[in-house]
């Protein structure tokens, strides 16, 4: 709004917006500040950031080795991976089919990618377990990944950006000789890159941090994600452990933070987009 | 032909994961079909009458009622506020956008686990800082008062800097020449122009942040199951975990499946009123 604050003005924005961020970051530094202290420190009736005796070692070691923590990560990175890939291959050409290519049937198929933006899927949870049943992939990565492979805000998003790529590109590809896969690889997607990074990190932090379905698709230690995996940790710790809990929660949302803070505005873009889903 | 064989992957998968679902939901939901059964029958509306006559279910739609209109306001009004903070001056802008953002990225069930420690009773530092300031303390997560307010406090915290971000872009897209505009014409006050120039301006918007923050708090589920599973009783209880409780742990099929419906047709109904403000801001730009 105004570009001209008072000196006092300008003081008070700090003073306020510091106090907020404060806020914000109390559970954070909570959770840091206890995965550094020894069990002693934790349950001490009075307050200290830092530790008198680091323990920070000792309690991320036990994070890493006694639940198998790399493991939770492991699955994270190749269910996020897995999904991502697939969903790409599969809504690209088809939002190019639905943005350059004339078809009977074209505006009934779009008509569908926009009902299927409106399905929570939470609500298809259900089916989708007994398909999983049915198809024997219950509790194997399969199905952390198959209910995910297509998406409809991908193929939306997809269709948006491809549509403002000039007709032109198009035909110069034909001429080129490429086929029309070639034209979706080669031409279509490199000119969406950055509407692709932004769907990439919409997608990959909805499945990075999802609870829901992995609680229902997995029972196996060895193939739950990291948000399922530090429930099985807080569970059998009995939340008496505080220390390499805490320690388990950080390096669960490490990744996703770090990423965030060296790209923030991909992220904020990304995570956006995914609003007018 | 192409265009079929391009399509039909993705096409085919939207039935096979999306389409055959939902109907399935519906039929499940008609029917007695329990999960591993060969036959079933349809029964009407027996499943919906047995919801709805159900206190823990009536008790867990309050509920969810409850937690949006506490987590709507707070989101919007707080998002808002900084949002305008931060925009009101130059420096330190990524900064503070990157702080309040924050919660919004990190994964809720490992924070969920954070919250429980700064929650605890003795050694929490909420309590410890209650009662240093002489405020009263509780066992935040086990009171049946305090469990579901808690925990929209925490939809609250998580939501504020995704709002936030949806206004500073909104913010930004309003023309400097209004201000100075409306100053010119009188409004010299801070609120006089907040109320002339930057609330209408930002109507689609702020129409925009509530459905979408509304449609996030009817998903609320990650921190219920990690810190309060519904309880005590069924004080925290809401739809999504009624959901995942009733389909997936007690294996009540059909009783899930009226669950998925009712909250199906919340989120649809949501989602349309989005869709409806989101193509009138188009129109009057």
């Amino acid at each position: 709004m105004s570009a001209r604050l008072s000196p006092q003005a300008a003081i008070l924005r700090h003073a306020v917006l510091l106090i907020t961020a404060a806020l914000i970051l109390t559970p954070f530094v909570w959770m840091i500040s206890l995965s550094m202290k020894p069990p002693g420190e934790i349950f001490r009736e009075h307050f200290a950031f830092l530790p008198q005796q680091w323990y920070a070692v000792q309690n991320y070691r036990k994070a890493l080795t006694s639940a198998p923590l790399p493991r939770y990560m492991g699955n994270g990175v190749l269910v996020c991976a897995a999904i991502l890939t697939l969903q790409i291959l599969i809504c690209a050409p088809c939002a190019y089919a639905l943005a350059k290519l004339r078809f009977p049937g074209r505006d009934l198929i779009f008509g569908l990618v926009l009902i299927g933006l409106l399905l929570p899927h939470q609500v298809l949870s259900l089916p989708l377990f007994v398909l999983c049943y049915e198809l024997g992939i219950l509790n194997t990565y399969a199905a952390l990944i198959f209910p995910f492979v297509v998406s409809p805000f991908g193929i939306f998003l997809f269709r948006q950006v491809f549509k403002t790529i000039p007709d032109d590109v198009v035909h110069a590809g034909r001429l080129d000789g490429l086929s029309e896969l070639g034209i979706v690889w080669k031409l279509m997607v490199p000119m969406a890159l950055p509407a692709v990074i932004a769907f990439s990190i919409f997608s990959v932090v909805g499945r990075w941090n999802d609870l829901f379905w992995p609680l229902i698709a997995v029972r196996s230690e060895s193939l739950m994600p990291p948000p399922l995996g530090i429930i099985a940790f807080a569970n059998e710790e009995a939340g008496n452990d505080y220390g390499p809990l805490m320690a388990a929660a950080t390096i669960v949302i490490l990744p996703l933070v770090v990423a965030f803070l060296v790209a923030q505005k991909w992220f904020v873009e990304g995570m956006t987009g995914g609003a007018v889903k | 032909m192409a265009a079929y064989a391009l399509a039909g992957p993705a096409v085919l998968l939207l039935f096979l994961l999306f389409f055959v679902p939902v109907i399935a939901v519906f039929v499940i939901a008609l029917t007695d079909w329990q999960f591993g059964a060969h036959t079933f029958a349809f029964v009407g509306i027996a499943n919906f009458r047995e919801v709805f006559g159900d206190d823990g279910f009536r008790a867990s739609l309050l509920n969810t009622v409850i937690y949006v209109l506490i987590v709507v306001p707070g989101t919007v009004i707080l998002g808002l506020a900084i949002a305008m903070l931060i925009e009101s001056g130059r420096s330190l802008r990524a900064f503070y956008r990157a702080i309040h953002f924050l919660p919004f990225m990190a994964t809720l069930a490992a924070m969920a686990i954070a919250w429980e420690a700064l929650l605890h009773p003795t050694i929490g530092l909420v309590n410890q800082t209650f009662s240093a300031l002489g405020l009263p303390t509780a066992n935040w997560l086990r009171d049946e008062v305090t469990a579901l307010p808690v925990l929209a406090i925490i939809g609250i915290w998580q939501n504020l800097g995704f709002a936030m971000v949806l206004f500073l872009a909104g913010l930004k897209s309003i023309p400097r020449d209004l201000y100075d505009a409306a100053e010119i014409d009188g409004a010299d006050l801070w609120l006089d122009r907040f109320r002339t120039v930057t609330l209408p301006m930002l109507g689609p918007v702020l129409m925009f942040v509530v459905i979408v923050v509304a449609l996030r708090a009817f998903e609320a589920f990650d921190t219920v199951k990690v810190l309060t599973k519904g309880g005590p009783g069924h004080a925290s209880d809401v739809l999504l975990y009624t959901l995942y409780r009733e389909s997936f742990e007690y294996l009540r099929t059909g009783y899930g499946a009226a669950v998925a419906v009712v909250f199906l047709v919340i989120v649809v109904a949501l989602t349309l009123i989005q869709a409806r403000v989101m193509d009138k801001r188009v129109h009057y730009q």
